[in-house]
């Protein structure tokens, strides 16, 4: 396996220009005979589907959900980045590129996060010539607001439910070309693998999750756009289907997974309440800007909040990093609430969480600016705990959130297999080892609208159509595997549950590859994840059939990926002997237990490459080169 | 607390149906609904019965998915909340609870709690959409669009399409449904280009797709989980006939 990241020559600022004029173009009316198979709906893949059918190709799409509306793109509260400089604050696409570049810790590749900073702000005005109602000021202009620790105010938002209005924009294009019949649209449709003929790929093979049946579908390109992996910790903010399987199906088939140890933990989250929970509910950053945290000074204090006097609590975070305080990154303010609950100083029933007071900001500034600023998360915070946060202090604890890592893909978003894209959260290619807020969203619709719309055609044009269709032999046996391999999930005739060897998983994930790793639990992740699987294989129980709906049956395939899937993290973790953004090795910080980068080492993109389950991958490195910004340490004390 | 469940099943669109009587048992206070739930299904497999089969994903009251009738409310009795957002503390020891999934016509069953939905998508295929490619538009801020204009568009908007305001109406009417993306895009200047086509066409789909006209119940409002205002169907019925009009 060779990568080839294919930058474009030129400058910088010019890369992206010079390649548009240098791609091949297929002829408007030649367009229709090309085809693409898009998996998933959501901004990337609902954007992706949309604007090829607008250009004229012939494109299916794919979804697990009952429509393209439900992505989980549109879960996402606070907003998205673009470098339009209305607030004349200084923003400009190079300052866009650098603080996502020195945000991903100097982990990514600068054409493609160039390119990211320079195709913003085409989003913003395609979103709002869609009807995306963003928020404005009196005057009618759009309103912006900083996030995430940048310096200047270049998030568009509407109210705390942006990922839902431009994933609704992209539902809306999407159902115009379904509409004038140029997209053929497959809900409740799973893909279970991906069909790769004499190097490239050709289709995928699918199920219907309503009747069972099982069939093929072939194109001129595969484009995956199915999202992150952060359910492999179990509890996450992710959807409950949120998975694995499309991509790591395509890795079994050859497509290179890059940086799968890239993993973000969430620091203000709702704490687990009991074992029977199912997710994890994010509150937005915002509240740390009024709430401080702490936890108990004593070790296994049980004293309720309110009863432990002032010189008893510890505001760790500002006893750490006085300069930010409670506004430290969210990979640091993470490690430390879970260094605290390891310690035996955590809070609640479960003991597994901080708190997150607001009654001095209460004292300061009257309950009512509070409510002003987080009225409606209170509410949410009440209905789902069930207790007053004006009364007694939020208590929260750090959840996965979103996956840096991803397919490894080229400058033209294409995987290791020629003819299989990856776009979105599902590739790795942006972020490097941990994205900033408000960026997921703009490098979803960035890949979706105008990227792949430019890259597919040099793609077509180079390479031509396929000449596989899907009564091929491979396709054939691709269903007869993807048939066998739902039998053997409903034959095995065990005493546990899929979400049961789920769950077993992600403790392990989240205990030994989670907030901070090292070697030792690494390495006994990797003992105990083989045995988890052994057991999944003799001890699984799934009841019902494989021709209808079967909720159970499509679990057991997903926890069955991910289970696979956890190994190569692992193994990514454990090799990467450095902390880097969201992955923190203990065995590299500074004296004073800040991470420790090692760019000399491990400036580079790691690659893995399928050898078989259960087999170490093997690792391929793209050098990362950083020829425009300097590398620099990050420091927030 | 313990409680019992009358759940209904069905094995597929063919089957009759019928409401199955399941005891939960330990049921936490802390969990949601849909946890409840899920710790009946593990308990169900462990006893060799299927477990029930229920929409949900993102369980955060956002994608829409999470469609149950409990005690013959839509989304249960909690005000704007979906049922992922339901919480365990809202019931005591030893009820009884009646779910159920949505029933309306054009929302055939597809197995116990689950239905089709996809007449919604046929309605925004219809015409739920402004007509503009990808490339080639305006800065954003060449328009500017009055705040108050902005934020009714925005309340519209914020529709999930759940489908609560046709499964509580005695009529199944999905005109809240309808009339929540007609008023987003009735208030902004980009929409009002192709307004007189849209109407029609996203009605004209509506009423093919089976669901019922309004007659003022306001059942749609009450249980809708993002507090959809019924005077969106003043606006629809008015865009519906400045464009009858104008013909």
């Amino acid at each position: 396996m060779k990568l080839d990241a294919k930058i474009p020559s030129g400058p910088l600022a010019e890369k992206w220009d010079n390649h548009k004029f240098e791609s091949k173009l297929i002829n408007p009316a030649n367009k229709r005979k090309f085809s693409a198979i898009v998996v998933g709906s959501g901004l990337a893949g609902g954007a992706a589907t949309a604007t090829m059918a607008e250009l004229g190709y012939n494109v299916s799409c794919f979804c697990y959900q009952d429509s393209p509306r439900r992505a989980h793109s549109i879960s996402a509260q606070g907003g998205i980045n673009a470098a339009k400089n209305y607030q004349n604050d200084g923003d400009s696409i190079f300052r866009l590129f650098y603080d996502t570049i020195k945000g991903g810790d100097f982990r990514s590749r600068e054409a493609n996060t160039y390119r990211l900073a320079e195709v913003s702000n085409n989003i913003i005005d395609q979103c709002v010539a869609q009807g995306v109602p963003f928020a404005r000021e009196y005057g009618g202009l759009l309103d912006n607001r900083s996030f995430g620790g940048a310096q200047v105010s270049r998030t568009f938002y509407a109210r705390g439910q942006t990922g839902q209005q431009l994933l609704l924009g992209a539902y809306s294009a999407l159902n115009r070309q379904i509409g004038l019949g140029n997209v053929k649209m497959y809900n409740r449709m799973e893909m279970l693998d991906l069909v790769v003929v004499e190097g490239r790929a050709r289709g995928i093979v699918v199920r219907d999750m309503v009747t069972g049946k099982i069939s093929s579908h072939a194109a001129d390109a595969v484009i995956l756009a199915t999202g992150g992996y952060g359910n492999v910790f179990y509890l996450s903010t992710n959807a409950k289907g949120c998975n694995v399987t499309a991509a790591y199906r395509a890795y079994k088939k050859g497509a290179a997974f890059a940086n799968p140890c890239y993993t973000q933990i969430h620091p203000t989250c709702i704490p687990v309440s009991g074992d029977y929970q199912s997710k994890l509910t994010l509150m937005s950053e915002s509240l740390r800007n009024d709430g401080r945290i702490w936890a108990p000074k004593k070790v296994g204090d049980n004293r309720p909040a309110r009863q432990i006097p002032e010189n008893e609590r510890d505001y760790y975070l500002e006893r750490k990093y006085p300069s930010f305080g409670n506004l430290a990154p969210r990979d640091i303010s993470s490690r430390s609430a879970k260094e605290a609950c390891d310690e035996g100083r955590g809070v609640g029933e479960t003991k597994v969480g901080v708190y997150l007071d607001f009654t001095d900001a209460i004292n300061r500034l009257g309950q009512h600016v509070i409510t002003e600023r987080y009225g409606n998360l209170f509410d949410m915070y009440e209905r789902i705990t069930g207790e007053d946060p004006y009364s007694v202090p939020m208590r929260i604890y750090p959840a996965s959130h979103y996956t840096m890592g991803g397919t490894w893909v080229d400058y033209n978003l294409e995987s290791t297999i020629p003819g299989l894209f990856v776009l979105g959260e599902a590739n790795f290619s942006d972020h490097g080892a941990n994205r900033l807020g408000a960026s997921a969203l703009m490098q979803g619709l960035a890949d979706g609208y105008f990227v792949i719309p430019y890259t597919i055609g040099n793609f077509f044009g180079r390479s031509g159509k396929s000449s596989v269709k899907n009564d091929h032999a491979e396709f054939k046996k691709t269903e007869t595997e993807v048939a066998e391999r739902t039998k053997k999930i409903l034959n095995v005739g065990g005493k546990r549950t899929p979400d049961s060897f789920h769950r077993e998983l992600g403790k392990v994930m989240w205990e030994n590859c989670g907030m901070s790793r090292n070697k030792t639990g690494l390495e006994e992740a990797l003992k105990i994840i083989p045995a988890i699987r052994e057991e999944f294989w003799q001890n699984l129980k799934v009841l019902g059939g494989d021709q209808e709906l079967n909720q159970s049956l499509e679990n057991a395939g997903r926890v069955a990926d991910f289970i696979e899937f956890a190994e190569i993290m692992c193994y990514d973790a454990l090799m990467r002997e450095e902390s880097c953004g969201a992955h923190f090795r203990e065995e590299y910080q500074t004296d004073e237990g800040e991470a420790k980068r090692n760019d000399k080492d491990f400036a580079y993109v790691a690659a893995w490459e399928f050898t078989g389950v259960g087999n170490k991958p093997n690792l391929h490195k793209e050098p990362l080169v950083f020829e425009n910004v300097e590398m620099a340490t990050r420091s927030y004390k | 607390m313990n409680l019992t469940l009358y759940v209904w099943r069905q094995k597929n669109a063919n089957d009759k149906g019928k409401m199955e009587k399941y005891e939960a048992k330990d049921i936490s206070t802390h969990m949601s609904f849909l946890e409840m739930l899920d710790v009946v299904n593990e308990d169900l497999t462990q006893q060799d019965i299927e477990p029930i089969a229920f929409d949900h994903d993102c369980r955060e009251g956002i994608c829409g998915m999470c469609s149950l009738v409990i005690n013959g409310t839509p989304h249960g009795p909690e005000k704007a909340t979906t049922v992922c957002q339901l919480h365990m503390r809202h019931f005591k020891d030893g009820d009884k609870i009646y779910i159920e999934p949505w029933r309306a016509r054009a929302f055939p069953i597809v197995k116990d709690l689950i239905v089709d939905r996809s007449s919604f998508d046929k309605i925004m295929q219809a015409g739920g959409f402004i007509s503009v490619n990808t490339g080639g538009t305006p800065d954003a801020n060449a328009l500017p669009i009055s705040k108050k204009d902005s934020d009714t568009a925005m309340d519209g908007a914020a529709c999930i399409g759940c489908g609560a305001c046709v499964a509580a109406c005695p009529n199944a009417s999905a005109m809240l449904f309808v009339s929540a993306k007609i008023t987003q895009f009735a208030n902004l200047p980009q929409g009002k280009i192709e307004a007189k086509e849209r109407v029609q066409a996203m009605v004209a789909q509506m009423d093919s797709e089976g669901f019922g006209n309004c007659s003022n119940h306001l059942e749609c409002e009450a249980v809708c989980p993002k507090e959809i205002k019924i005077n969106f169907i003043g606006q629809l019925n008015r865009e519906y006939i400045k464009s009858v009009g104008s013909k």
